[in-house]
C-alpha cells in the first residue's frame, strides 16, 4: 500500500535517529534551577511569588497574563532565591524564577501512583480547566497555549483530532519513545481532547521510520474505534501542522487561515501525554522527555527532564560535552535554534540538546542562483524562495513579498537545505516575512 | 526601377507628415502643465536620490518643494545649507539655516573592550543575526558590525574596522542623510549636529541593561550610574532606562561629564588635546587658549 504523506515540496534529510534506542531516564534534581516566564507563545507569565518563599513541587509561581498565555508551575520544591532577568538560550534577557532546590516534595493533590486511569470522568469543561490550570502549552515546538487550540471558535466546527507522533526532524527521539513507553497514556489523554472538542474521530500520524512506536500505539488503539494509527511516509516537513492535516485527511489550509478551517485540531503526542496527566492525575506540566544527541555525543539519552534544567547539567549527565563539539542547538538540525549560553535553563517546549562538530555546522560559500527551481520544488507551502529572497534582499519591496505570500512560509529551511548554491534563502526570508506581518499587522481591519 | 523608390520615398514622407500632424494634435490636447520651477530645483540638488529628506528621490523633493506652503520645513540634508540657499534662491525665496547633522555610532565596544562569547556563523546581515539572537558579545544592544550601514550608505562614508568589528563612520564623508541609522537594527546609529568645527560630545553607549550586567560585557558601556546627569550644568544629561543621553539642544560643549565618566562612555570628538594640568592655572587669563570652546549657537 502507499503510504500518506503531504503533496506539495518537502525534502528528504538523513533522519540520524541515533538515540531511538536510548530508553528514557530521569535525570537528577539539579541543586538550583532557574524557570523562565516565557515558556509559550504569547505574554510572558507575571511571577507570583517572591524572595525567600517556600514552594512545593506543583505549586503555581506564575499566573498568565493575557488571554494566549499560560501559568507557570515550581517543578521543585524548595526556596525562592531570586525573582530576576536572566539569558535565555539565545541571549535575551527574560524574567527567570530562581529556586533553591530542598528535596522532592510534591503537592499533596497530585497522583504519583504509577496505576493508569483510562477512565475519563470529567466533563468537557473540567477538562478544559484543568489543561489550562496545568499550564500545558503544546510540545511540538511553537508552545501554543493548548486550552487556545481546544475550544474554537463559535464559528468554526471541529471534526477530527489529529495527534502528531510524526517527529520528522532528524535526530530527534522523544516522542518515538514516549510512543513506545507510555502509549496507552496517549491514546487516553487523545481521547479527553476528543471529548473537549466533541469530536468522534481521531488520527494518529507516525512517519514509517518508527516501527516499534507505531506497533505499541496500535495495541493501544486497537480498544477504541474512533481512534485510528496512520502509518505516513517519511518526509520532512510532515510535523508541520498544516502539513499533516494535508497528508492525514487532504485538505489545505487555507493562505492566512488556521487548521480549524479544514475542521482539523492537530496536537503534538507529548501534549496528549500531558493532557493525561493534568487530567487524569492533577499533575501540571513540568517535566518533558528531552533527547540529548549527537554524532560526537558519547552517550546518546532521552531523559525525564524537570523544566528550569540547565543544558550544561544535562550535557553533563550525557558524558561531558565532547572535545570536538562546535555548536550547539535547541531541538533539531532543521528548525532548532543554536543556543549561546549553555547555561540557560530548559522550558517546556524544549525538545532535545543536539550537539554538531565544526564539520557539520560548515556553512559552504554561497554561488550565484542557476534559476534551477529546486526551493520551489522543496518548497512545503508552493512558495518561490529564490523570488522571495531577491525581493528581502532589495530591501523596501514589502508590497512586493506580500503577494508573494511571504507571510505563508513556515521557516521550515527546506528551501536552504536543497538549495545547490548554498543561498542563506531562509536566513533572509525570515526577517522580511516579520516585517511584512508587522505591516500588515498595523494596518486598520476591515 | 526608379519609380518603385520614388513611389516608396513619396509614400514614406506622406505617412511621416500625417503621423506628424496627429502626434502634435494628441500632443496638444494632452498636454500636461508641469510647473518649469521643479526642473530647475531638481537640478541643482545633489542627485543622490537617497531619501534621507524623507521623500522618495530628489524629484520627488523638488515637486514637494515647489508646491509646498511651507518649503523651510523640507530640507536636502546632503546638499546642506548651501544647496537650499541657491534653490531659494532660484525661486526667489529667503532659506532658513539648519544645523549640519551627521551620522554617529553610539558604540565603543570593540574586541578588545567588549569580550565574544560566541561566533556567528550565519548570513552576514545584522538585521539577519539581530532577528536571530542576541549577538556574539555580551552585550545585547551595541554594534553587530556586519555592516547593514555600510551596505545602505551611498557616499563611502562607513566602514567596519576588521580589528575592532565596529562601524566607524567618516564625519568628513558623511552628508547626514540618516539612511544607516534607519538602517541599524539596533538603533546604534543616531543623527546629531555636526557642532561647530565638528566638535561634539555624546554618550557613545545604548546598553540598557542594568550596571553590573553592562559592566560584565563591556568595560565601555554606560552603567547609568548618573554623574554625569549631576555634573552637567546645563541639564542637558538624563538617565533614562539605564543609559545616559546628552541632549544636543542643551548641550554647551563644556566636556564635564567626559572627565566624570567612570566607564570613558562619554567621547569628545574633534577637541584640541587639553594643556598638562599643572599648566591651567599659569594660563594667562584672558587669552585664547586652545581648550576654549566655541558654543552651539
Amino acid at each position: 500500500m502507499r503510504l500518506k504523506t503531504f503533496r506539495m515540496g518537502g525534502i528528504h534529510p538523513d533522519d540520524n535517529k541515533i538515540s531511538a534506542s536510548a530508553a528514557v531516564e530521569v535525570l537528577p534534581l539539579p541543586a538550583v534551577a532557574y524557570i523562565s516566564m516565557a515558556q509559550h507563545l504569547g505574554a510572558p507569565a507575571t511571577p507570583i511569588v517572591q524572595k525567600g518563599d517556600k514552594v512545593l513541587v506543583g505549586q503555581v509561581i506564575a499566573e498568565p497574563s493575557g488571554f494566549v498565555s499560560a501559568p507557570v508551575h515550581s517543578p521543585y520544591s524548595g526556596t525562592v532565591k531570586a525573582v530576576e532577568p536572566r539569558a535565555d538560550f539565545a541571549g535575551n534577557m527574560v524574567t527567570h524564577v530562581v529556586i533553591d532546590v530542598e528535596g522532592d516534595e510534591w503537592l499533596p493533590q497530585i497522583d504519583r501512583t504509577p496505576e493508569i486511569k483510562t477512565e475519563i470522568t470529567a466533563s468537557r469543561e473540567e477538562i478544559l480547566e484543568k489543561i489550562k490550570n496545568a499550564g500545558i502549552v503544546g510540545l511540538g515546538g511553537a508552545a501554543f497555549p493548548t486550552h487556545i487550540k481546544l475550544s474554537p471558535p463559535k464559528d468554526k466546527t471541529a471534526e477530527c483530532l489529529i495527534i502528531n507522533g510524526t517527529e520528522c526532524e532528524p535526530y530527534l527521539t522523544s516522542d518515538d519513545r514516549i510512543m513506545q513507553e507510555e502509549p496507552v497514556q496517549i491514546v487516553t489523554g487523545a481521547r479527553i481532547m476528543m471529548k473537549a472538542l466533541g469530536v468522534p474521530k481521531c488520527y494518529i500520524g507516525i512517519e514509517e521510520n518508527k516501527p516499534a512506536a507505531i506497533e505499541s500505539m496500535k495495541k493501544a488503539a486497537a480498544d477504541y474505534s474512533g481512534i485510528e494509527v496512520v502509518v505516513l511516509k517519511k518526509k520532512y516537513p510532515q510535523g508541520g501542522e498544516k502539513q499533516l492535516i494535508d497528508a492525514i485527511i487532504h485538505r489545505r489550509v487555507p493562505s492566512m487561515g488556521l487548521p480549524i478551517d479544514t475542521g482539523a485540531v492537530v496536537q503534538n503526542v507529548g501534549t496528549a501525554l500531558a493532557v493525561y496527566e493534568a487530567v487524569q492525575k492533577n499533575k501540571p506540566l513540568i517535566d518533558n522527555i528531552f533527547t540529548v544527541t549527537g554524532k560526537c555525543v558519547p552517550q546518546q539519552k532521552n531523559f525525564d527532564v524537570r523544566v528550569g534544567t540547565t543544558f550544561r547539567q544535562i550535557i553533563e549527565a550525557a558524558g561531558g560535552i565532547p572535545e570536538n563539539a562546535a555548536k550547539f542547538v535547541s531541538g533539531g538540525p532543521m528548525m532548532g535554534k543554536a543556543i549561546v549560553n549553555l547555561d540557560a535553563s530548559t522550558v517546556k517546549a524544549s525538545a532535545a540538546l543536539l550537539v554538531l562538530t565544526e564539520e557539520e555546522t560548515l556553512r559552504k560559500k554561497e554561488s550565484n542562483c542557476i534559476r534551477c527551481g529546486k526551493c520551489a520544488d522543496a518548497c512545503p507551502m508552493g512558495l518561490q524562495p529564490f523570488l522571495l529572497s531577491r525581493l528581502a534582499r532589495a530591501g523596501g519591496r514589502q508590497e512586493e513579498l506580500e503577494q508573494e505570500k511571504v507571510f505563508d512560509c513556515i521557516e521550515c529551511g527546506c528551501c536552504l537545505y536543497t538549495c545547490p548554491a548554498n543561498i542563506p534563502l531562509l536566513d533572509v526570508i525570515r526577517p522580511a516575512k516579520a516585517e511584512v506581518i508587522k505591516i500588515m499587522r498595523s494596518r486598520p481591519k476591515k | 526601377m526608379t519609380t518603385t523608390i520614388l513611389y516608396t520615398v513619396l509614400c514614406l514622407v506622406a505617412l511621416g507628415l500625417i503621423f506628424a500632424v496627429v502626434l502634435y494634435l494628441v500632443a496638444q490636447k494632452f498636454k500636461v502643465e508641469e510647473d518649469p520651477r521643479i526642473d530647475v530645483v531638481e537640478s541643482l540638488l545633489p542627485g543622490a536620490n537617497c531619501g534621507g529628506c524623507g521623500n522618495a528621490g530628489c524629484r520627488a523633493f523638488a515637486e514637494q518643494y515647489v508646491k509646498s506652503s511651507d518649503p523651510d520645513s523640507l530640507f536636502c540634508p546632503v546638499g546642506g545649507n548651501e544647496t537650499m540657499g541657491k534653490i531659494a534662491a532660484a525661486l526667489g525665496r529667503e532659506a532658513v539655516e539648519k544645523e549640519p547633522m551627521a551620522a554617529i555610532v553610539r558604540c565603543q565596544g570593540t574586541s578588545d573592550k567588549c569580550a565574544r562569547t560566541n561566533r556567528y556563523d550565519g548570513y552576514a546581515s545584522c538585521k539577519v543575526a539581530a532577528s536571530l539572537y542576541s549577538g556574539e558579545t555580551g552585550c545585547r544592544w551595541g554594534c553587530i558590525g556586519l555592516g547593514d550601514c555600510l551596505d545602505v550608505c551611498q557616499f563611502g562614508g562607513i566602514r567596519i574596522d576588521p580589528r575592532s568589528g565596529v562601524a566607524d563612520i567618516n564625519a568628513d564623508m558623511c552628508t547626514g542623510c540618516g539612511s544607516c541609522a534607519k538602517a541599524c537594527p539596533r538603533g546604534v546609529i543616531e543623527m546629531r549636529p555636526k557642532g561647530p568645527k565638528g566638535r561634539r560630545v555624546y554618550v557613545s553607549c545604548v546598553n540598557r541593561d542594568k550596571g553590573a550586567v553592562t559592566r560584565k560585557a563591556c568595560t565601555v558601556g554606560c552603567i547609568g550610574c548618573g554623574k554625569c546627569e549631576k555634573v552637567c550644568p546645563f541639564g542637558a544629561i538624563h538617565v533614562e532606562n539605564n543609559v545616559a543621553y546628552i541632549d544636543f539642544t542643551k548641550c554647551k560643549l563644556c566636556r564635564k561629564c567626559v572627565d566624570e565618566c567612570p566607564t570613558h562612555a562619554i567621547v569628545a570628538v574633534n577637541f584640541p588635546p587639553r594643556p598638562p594640568q599643572a599648566a591651567k592655572p599659569a594660563a594667562p587669563a584672558g587669552e585664547g587658549t586652545p581648550v576654549k570652546v566655541t558654543p552651539v549657537q
